[in-house]
């Protein structure tokens, strides 16, 4: 697909439509627009290369689980292309970051702004934690931490096929506090699985900032002693994150540490720092406050959300 | 009216558990999720972050336990023993350590789809050696938790509620026994967690349309008195329905199965829950509508034991609560 937009002009539509979803719905997955703007739209934009997308733009209703009764399953794998052998393929890896992935395929063309409406609705597809059904999802990661292992078991097995499209994943910081990403980088350096990632590092989760959850120190050492290839980049310089993907990583995974801050480009969820993994206004004073600040940051119009 | 209960968790395990030295809080990134945020700030001496990393809790929890200590474990219940079974076996079940597990957001209580939804969490621990299993019902109930845990020589799994909870009862839990809701002679309703509201829900509506219920809530599911159930069963003519947050499998629909079958109780019996399913996204009235765990699929079930309809339909039942969206009783994000 040709690119209409430039990548600026794609990671400020997501923050534009995550933001407007947010204040309509009192609350969301705010921040991780602020911190993985720039890092989505790259990866749509420009990194991945993708075919046509294979379902509706408009998302279908919740069609059932995966079950010998239900023969016509499948996933929501097709937004993203057909599954060929020379393209490419996207996990998100912590499936909350779904509103921001979301917004991403509607700014690249590849899904209709009714998609966002569906969002969390009974019946819909278009789930608040991204289920392998919803839009752009190929498989459930809303247990953090398996991302990185499905990706890189994709990769060798397409290395094996003789696949030329490249495996990417988007992760979160959070998941380096779980055993398992380290077991996945482990058997990337062992089998030489060249697999690709993208980590938003907002230093931030569930309770907090993560220095007071649990610690986890200088993460592109220890990556780089697991065996990976790990560069360390400011998140929100689109030129930093292409110099990095071109880095040669070869027999290696290359891990790519996106260092961004959770209230860029909307800076009055500063408030709100450092429990910014969910917001949800407190009251209706502030919902207004963050409305006509963020509005003005964003370069739109407040939202209407009484209507 | 029902009263509501805002939080019933935050202030009941704070009460319980600040200034006893051997009772620990730990919490896996789910602080305020669980309602322990307030009881964190408190008392900074009592609480444990471990990070999300629940692999590495399970355990540790296990090496705590060998130290003297209680610890009241917290996190989405999913994550306390999907990932983490092994640790769970290993650390804490076989060598009974006095751990409590505290599993939130039960069976089809999120939103969350898949990942987020113990639906077969009982299943699983009834099949563990040592493990005891209880399940809040209602606010009372969830107030009362952590003492009946905490009366436990071994580690115990309890699916707790959170948020707005409905006060159904006026007494605590007495771990072993039964609440026996009312007294009819005509069918046996079973439920236990938020199914039991449902089956309340459906109670004037049957009893318009004939029937007598004998309703059973049941908060302890393992250890279980086999006896108490049996002479239920003898005390009505036509049959056992049971309903349940979870899969039909090896929860409290299986335990009566298993209890009947024993004891050669050859009366009907009809099993309410996920049917061999896993479940998606969605507010709780509308999965339990989905897949068949509200008010409406108990007199289905019950027209289907009796073999006739009677004709109820949703307008016949007592009104379901519903919640209010912005409440500032709900937890942040999940
Ligand atoms: C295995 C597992 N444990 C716990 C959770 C609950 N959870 C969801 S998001 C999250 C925080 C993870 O940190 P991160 O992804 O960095 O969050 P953010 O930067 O978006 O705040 C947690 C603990 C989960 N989804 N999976
Ligand atoms: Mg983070």
């Amino acid at each position: 697909m040709k690119n209409e937009k430039t990548t600026e002009e794609i990671a400020l539509g997501i923050r534009r439509r995550v933001f407007e979803h947010s204040m309509r719905n009192n609350g969301g997955y705010l921040s991780q627009a602020c911190s993985a703007g720039e890092q989505l739209a790259w990866l749509y934009n420009e990194a991945l290369n993708l075919g046509q997308p294979t379902l509706p733009m408009i998302p279908k209703p919740f069609e059932g689980v995966p079950s010998p009764d239900n023969p016509d399953y499948h996933t929501g794998a097709g937004y993203n292309g057909p599954a060929s052998p020379d393209y490419d393929r996207l996990f998100i890896a912590p499936a909350h970051y779904a509103l921001v992935a979301y917004a991403t395929l509607i700014e690249v063309g590849r899904m209709a702004p009714e998609g966002l409406e569906m969002f969390n609705k009974d019946g819909s597809s278009v789930e608040m934690i991204g289920a392998e059904h919803s839009p752009g999802m190929e498989v459930h990661n809303g247990t953090l931490g398996i991302g990185l292992s499905t990706a890189a078991g994709l990769a060798y097995g397409r290395k094996l096929r003789g696949d030329t499209g490249k495996t990417w994943v988007f992760m979160s910081d959070g998941e380096v506090q779980e055993g398992q990403t380290w077991e996945a980088v482990q058997a990337c350096a062992f089998h030489n699985v060249e697999v690709k990632a993208i980590m938003d590092v907002n230093d931030q989760q569930c309770d907090g900032a993560m220095d007071s959850v649990m610690e986890v120190g200088d993460i592109r050492t220890k990556f780089i002693n697991f065996g990976a290839h790990c560069v360390e980049v400011d998140g929100h310089d689109l030129d930093a994150i292409r110099q990095a993907s071109e880095e040669k990583h070869e027999g290696k995974p290359l891990i790519i540490l996106a260092r961004t801050n959770p209230f860029h480009a909307m800076s009055i969820l500063e408030e709100r720092f450092p429990r910014l993994h969910y917001v949800r206004f407190k009251s209706e004073d502030e919902r207004a406050r963050m409305n006509v600040s963020i509005a003005k940051d964003l370069g739109v119009d407040p939202v209407d959300y009484a209507h | 009216m029902v009263e509501m209960v805002s939080r019933p968790y935050a202030s009941a395990f704070e009460k319980f558990a600040a200034g006893n030295p051997d009772i620990l809080c730990l919490s896996a990134d789910l602080t305020s999720s669980c309602e322990i945020d307030g009881f964190r700030d408190r008392h900074p001496e009592q609480f444990v972050s471990m990070g999300m990393a629940e692999q590495n809790m399970m355990s540790f929890a296990g090496g705590l336990g060998l130290a003297g200590f209680r610890p009241f474990i917290h996190t989405f219940g999913v994550f306390m023993y999907r990932r983490p079974y092994d640790q769970l076996m290993a650390s804490i079940a076989y060598p009974r350590r006095k751990v409590r597990l505290m599993g939130f957001l039960p069976g089809v209580t999120t939103p969350g789809g898949m990942t987020h939804q113990s639906i077969e969490d009982i299943s699983v621990m009834r099949s563990i050696p040592n493990m005891t299993i209880l399940e809040t019902g209602d606010a009372t109930e969830v107030e009362s938790i952590c003492e009946a845990a905490d009366s436990i020589d071994g580690p115990v799994w309890c699916r707790v509620l959170r948020g707005s909870v409905p006060r159904l009862f006026d007494t605590p839990i007495k771990v072993g026994e039964m609440r026996e809701l009312s007294s009819g002679d005509d069918v046996l309703v079973v439920t236990s967690g938020i199914c039991t509201e449902e089956a309340m829900r459906a109670r004037s509506a049957l009893k318009e349309a004939g029937l007598s219920i004998r309703h059973l809530h049941l908060h302890t599911i393992k250890p279980f008195d086999a006896k108490a159930l049996l002479d239920h069963i003898g005390s009505v003519k036509h049959g056992v329905i049971t309903l349940e947050n979870h899969v039909t499998e090896g929860g409290i629909g299986s335990l009566v199965a298993e209890t009947m079958a024993d004891a050669g109780v050859g009366k009907r019996l009809i099993r309410l829950g996920l049917k061999d399913t896993y479940a998606h996204g969605g507010s709780r009235p509308y999965l339990m509508r989905y897949y068949g765990l509200d008010a409406l699929a108990l007199v289905r079930g019950t027209e289907e034991l009796m073999g006739q309809s009677f004709g109820i339909s949703e307008d016949d039942l007592d009104d379901a609560r519903i919640d209010d969206v912005h409440s500032l009783v709900k937890a942040e994000a999940l």
